[in-house]
Order: structure tokens, then C-alpha cells, then sequence
């Protein structure tokens, strides 16, 4: 899941220009059926495989994969860090698109460009380097391991990664909206005597409120998937901090193909759910954005 | 020009000067904290014996095969989407289809699936207990634990990318000018090259370094189908993992710093690639929009 919202793409205007009145142009064919067979053929195909191994398992057996207490409590953590995480960056993502978009300061370009870090770094690299700053001897963990805080080899570690992977949806979705938003109404806002606070509360709020959620949902879904750079920093402790991709991996390794695929069902089928939440939210937010003159 | 007093028409719409420089001081210490400090330990740790050292990682036969694996699998899988997202954006973006919205939902599946799922679909499929596993095995082929499989689940997790980009990109051009060269008798190919390509071709670019930098540094899924075998089917971070796990610090971060001015050159031809697009865009505004546009 990369950002719906890249600076490059212009969201698409609602009516007129995309419809085409008749099919003057060539290609229909060619191109819809490219996409089919290439789409059948990387995606379709092989996760009708997973699913059609799932249906060869019994319902006792699948039942025993997903429920044991050990992946329970790997869903628990999966979804329970990511939540974290996503909530976090909620609030860093608005503040960082606020700050790009409405105030002037030196190093402004350098920041926004810094801000896609996540996406460009490999998620392998990011793990050992966040575990080499937090780690008892890391920059950041030799201040804190003396005061009994313990960033890397658990839960917090898990957290922390997860927060920089998923660090640019929220920006990335918040800041058009920002940047179009309508200066009058704000104006306005203060002319009839709003406060400062007021304003943001009762007008700039609702207006970035579902691409928030978008961003939210994104980040979560991202995070829910992640796997290499929580890896390193997870100390992986069964029951304690291990994530549910790496449960599939482990039952990987014992050659529990059965048992993966069970577990990698009950994610896909989350995966899934995910996506058309933040369909439907992004329609949501393309419908307010279009309801504006 | 009038930045002075436009800033000063808009004092009733900003917050106060300390408000403001908190907020700026709150978000440039989180970006330090989570953003530059992350970045500047791999390059940090990897020269904490030096620079010979680090290089000296880089010299070792298993972190060439490394390189050169991870090279051929950008050169095939980036070329690969980038087909299929031209294609998929000219069927989505100039037709009216029924089943159009499901279809864009399927091209972004691979986005939100997990990584480790996504490995583990081709398992299933080319896998010795798989579906055409014994047949691929009676004939010696070998595709998961071997560098296809590598390069089909990087096509994957990479699948969206590009046909994401532009997608968008050519719903908001339309088909006013394509419509009109083909009038003037062009063929659809010359269309597609003269007409629709120059207009896409920011978009093109920027769906392809992005596509390239995580078809570079896809661990989950290349882990799942690799088989780890060393100096045949590691991957760049792959490699990192294992110099990782076996102590080999100052090692896995060289490599590890070797993708990391990976990922900032991607950042830098982003950023100017957004830059020239803004450029252009302002550029075709300026122009009144009856006029032709002069280009001879």
C-alpha cells in the first residue's frame, strides 16, 4: 500500500473530463485484456492457490491454526500495535502536513522530501537501525535503559517500527486536502468571532476529518502486513512479542503448510476488509471535496 | 513581491508567532527523532571501523552475487509493471466498463496484502507440495527457492505502483486530445506515443523510481521464496539479515548503507521529478486555454 494521494496524482475531476462519449480511441481490447490476463496471472491465480488450500483442511483443523492461544495472542499484538501506531501517527502526520503546508521555515523542502523516507527505505534496514538506536548500547537506549526504559526486544520496539513505516500515509493524505482547503471559510470563521481553536475545531477539522480516517485506515493496514523491520527489533518471543506474519514463517520453517495457510487466510481475509474500508473512505472524501462549488 | 502583505491580509487566518514555531519545533524534533536518526545510525554504524572496513563488506563474493541478484530482479520485475501499468491505466482511465471500480480495487489488492502472505501464495503454487510443483519437478524446473520465484513475488508486492500513478494522472487529462490526433488520422500507437506518453511522462517516472526502490528492498515476501541460499538466491536485504544475525555489524550495515543511498537517491529524483512536473503544470497554465500551445 503506497499513499492514494502522491503529490503527482491530481485527483480525478468528477465529471466532466473522464468520460468518454464513445469508444473513439483503440485499444479497448488490447488493454482491458492485458490487464485481466497480467492481473490473473500475478495476483488472482496464485491467491485462489491459498484459498483452495484452505478448503482442503478440515474445519477442525483450521480451527486449531487460527485459534491456538499462541496466534491469538500474536492477533492481539499485530492489531493492538498497529492500532498504536496508526493512532500516533494520526497526530504526528497532521501536525507534519500542518507545518509544511501553512507555516514557512528553512529546511521546509527538505523535510517534505525527508517525510517519504519510509517508503524508500527498505524495511530491513530500517529494523537493524532502529534497533542499533535503541538497543542498550544505541544512542537513544544507553540513555534510556538507566532509567528502566526499554525500547528495543519487545512490545515498545514493535510499536516504534511501526511507526516509521507507516509514518507517511497520514501526511501524504492530509496535506492536499490542507492545501486546498478555502481560506474565506476560515476567514470567515474569524469574522464572526471565532477563536483560533474555534475555527480549527468547527471548520478546518470536519474538512480534513475523512482524509485523517484514510490515512488511519492506510497506516493501519500497512502496519497489520509489516514483518521486516519488526523482526529485528521484536525479540520475538512466542506469546509476548511475535507478530502474527511471523507465526505464518515459523510454521513455514516446521513445514506446517497447512497451518500457514490458515493463519494467511484469516490476514488476507482482514487484508481485504481493510482495503474496501479505505475504498469506501476515499470515495467518501472525493464525494465532500466534489460537494464543494 | 507581496508575500509582506499578503501574510499581513491573512493575520486574521494564522496563529499566534509562538503557536507557530512550537508546532514547527514539535514536528522538526519527531522527524529528527524517527526520520534523520534512523538514516544517519546506517551510515554510522557502518563506518564505526572505518571506511576499508565497510567497503571491505562490500568486496566479499556473496555481497556481489547480492548486488547482482538484486539488479536483474528490478531489471525484470520494474519493466514488467511498468507494461502492465500502462496498459491497465489506458483501459481504466479512457473506457467506460462495468465492474471498472472492483477491477481498481483488485490492481491495489497486492498493496494491502502482507508481504509474508504474498511470498507464501507462490509457495503454494511452484512448491514441491504445490500445484504444479511435482510437474515443474519432473521436468527440473525450479521456481520457488530459486531466483523466479525471487522475481515473482517481487513483481507482486511491486504490482500497483505504476498503473496507481497513472491511473489517476490520465482520468484528469481525459481524451479530448487523443480523440482529436486520432481524427487527424493518426494510429492508436502513434496517439499513444506523440499525444498520451508526453503528458504522462512525470507520472511514468515517479511510478517507476518507486516502483524500483521497493522492488530493490522487498524483504517479507523474497524471504518467504528464497530459500536463503548463500551467494545464489540472497537478495540485498537478505544478505543484511544474515550479516545481521551473525554479528557481522559493521557488515550488514554497509550493505544495509549501500540501500540506504538507494532509497535517498529515490528521494532526490522524486522530489526534482515533482518539481519539473509542478514546473510544466504551471507552465501549460500560464497559457490561455483557447490558444494552441506553440511548440514549433
Amino acid at each position: 500500500m503506497t499513499t492514494a494521494t502522491l503529490p503527482l496524482s491530481p485527483q480525478p475531476q468528477a465529471s466532466s473530463a473522464k468520460r468518454a462519449p464513445k469508444r473513439v480511441l483503440p485499444g479497448f481490447h488490447l488493454t482491458l485484456g492485458y490487464t485481466l490476463f497480467y492481473l490473473s496471472l500475478i495476483v488472482l491465480i496464485p491467491l485462489s492457490a491459498l484459498l483452495f488450500k484452505t478448503f482442503t483442511l478440515t474445519w477442525v483443523e483450521f480451527w486449531a491454526a487460527v485459534a491456538s492461544p499462541r496466534v491469538l495472542a500474536s492477533y492481539r499484538l499485530t492489531f493492538g500495535a498497529s492500532f498504536l501506531a496508526a493512532l500516533f501517527n494520526v497526530f504526528f502526520g497532521l501536525l507534519l502536513a500542518w507545518v509544511l503546508v501553512r507555516y514557512e521555515f528553512p529546511g521546509k523542502k527538505l523535510i517534505d522530501a525527508l517525510v517519504d523516507l519510509p517508503f524508500a527505505l527498505p524495511t530491513a534496514v530500517a529494523g537493524i537501525s532502529l534497533t542499533a538506536l535503541l538497543a542498550g548500547n544505541g544512542w537513544i537506549g544507553q540513555y534510556l535503559e538507566p532509567m528502566g526504559i526499554q525500547l528495543a526486544f519487545n512490545r515498545n520496539g514493535i510499536v516504534i517500527a511501526l511507526i516509521f513505516i507507516s509514518l507517511p500515509f497520514v501526511v501524504r493524505t492530509v496535506q492536499p486536502v490542507l492545501e486546498d482547503a478555502e481560506k474565506e471559510l476560515e476567514e470567515a470563521a474569524t469574522c464572526l468571532g471565532a477563536s483560533r481553536l474555534q475555527t480549527f475545531r468547527h471548520v478546518i477539522f470536519p474538512s480534513i476529518a475523512p482524509a485523517l480516517l484514510t490515512g488511519f485506515a492506510m497506516a493501519f493496514a500497512r502496519a497489520v502486513g509489516e514483518y521486516g523491520s519488526v523482526i529485528f527489533i521484536a525479540g520475538n518471543m512466542p506469546m509476548i512479542s511475535e507478530i502474527t506474519p511471523l507465526i505464518i514463517i515459523g510454521k513455514l520453517e516446521q513445514y506446517d503448510y497447512a497451518g500457514a495457510t490458515a493463519v494467511a487466510t484469516v490476514m488476507l481475509g482482514i487484508s481485504f476488509a481493510l482495503l474496501l474500508v479505505i475504498n469506501g473512505l476515499q470515495s467518501w472524501q472525493r464525494r465532500r471535496a466534489g460537494g464543494k462549488p | 513581491m507581496s508575500t509582506r502583505t499578503i501574510r499581513h491580509a491573512r493575520a486574521g487566518t494564522t496563529e499566534p508567532a509562538w503557536v507557530r514555531w512550537s508546532l514547527i519545533g514539535l514536528a522538526l524534533g519527531l522527524v529528527f527523532l524517527f526520520l534523520l536518526l534512523p538514516l544517519a545510525a546506517v551510515f554510522t554504524e557502518a563506518l564505526r571501523k572505518g571506511l576499508p572496513a565497510a567497503l571491505e563488506a562490500l568486496r566479499e563474493p556473496d555481497a556481489w552475487s547480492a548486488i547482482r541478484l538484486t539488479l536483474l530482479t528490478a531489471a525484470v520485475a520494474v519493466p514488467l509493471n511498468l507494461v502492465f501499468g500502462v496498459a491497465a491505466a489506458w483501459a481504466v482511465a479512457k473506457y467506460e466498463f462495468k465492474g471498472k471500480a472492483f477491477l481498481t480495487t483488485l490492481i491495489d489488492l497486492p498493496f494491502s496484502v502482507s508481504p509474508v502472505v504474498a511470498g507464501l501464495i507462490y509457495v503454494l503454487m511452484f512448491g514441491a507440495q504445490g500445484w504444479i510443483g511435482p510437474w515443474l519437478a519432473e521436468r527440473d524446473i525450479k521456481i520457488v527457492f530459486a531466483v523466479p520465484g525471487i522475481i515473482l513475488a517481487t513483481v507482486f508486492v511491486t504490482f500497483p505502483f505504476i498503473a496507481r500513478e497513472l491511473i489517476p494522472l490520465m482520468q484528469a487529462q481525459g481524451t479530448d486530445e487523443e480523440q482529436a490526433a486520432i481524427v487527424l488520422g493518426a494510429t492508436g500507437w502513434q496517439t499513444f506515443w506523440h499525444v498520451t506518453l508526453p503528458n504522462i511522462k512525470w507520472g511514468l517516472v515517479y511510478g517507476v523510481i518507486l516502483c524500483n526502490a521497493r522492488a530493490m528492498g522487498e524483504f517479507g515476501a523474497v524471504s518467504v521464496v528464497s530459500g536463503h541460499i548463500r551467494g545464489q538466491t540472497n537478495t540485498l536485504p537478505l544478505h543484511v539479515e544474515i550479516l545481521y544475525n551473525e554479528y557481522q555489524s559493521v557488515a550488514a550495515f554497509a550493505v544495509a548503507s549501500l540501500l540506504a543511498l538507494l532509497a535517498l537517491l529515490t528521494l532526490l529524483v522524486k522530489s526534482l521529478v515533482e518539481w519539473r512536473f509542478e514546473r510544466d503544470q504551471k507552465a501549460a497554465a500560464a497559457l490561455p486555454p483557447e490558444r494552441p500551445i506553440a511548440a514549433s
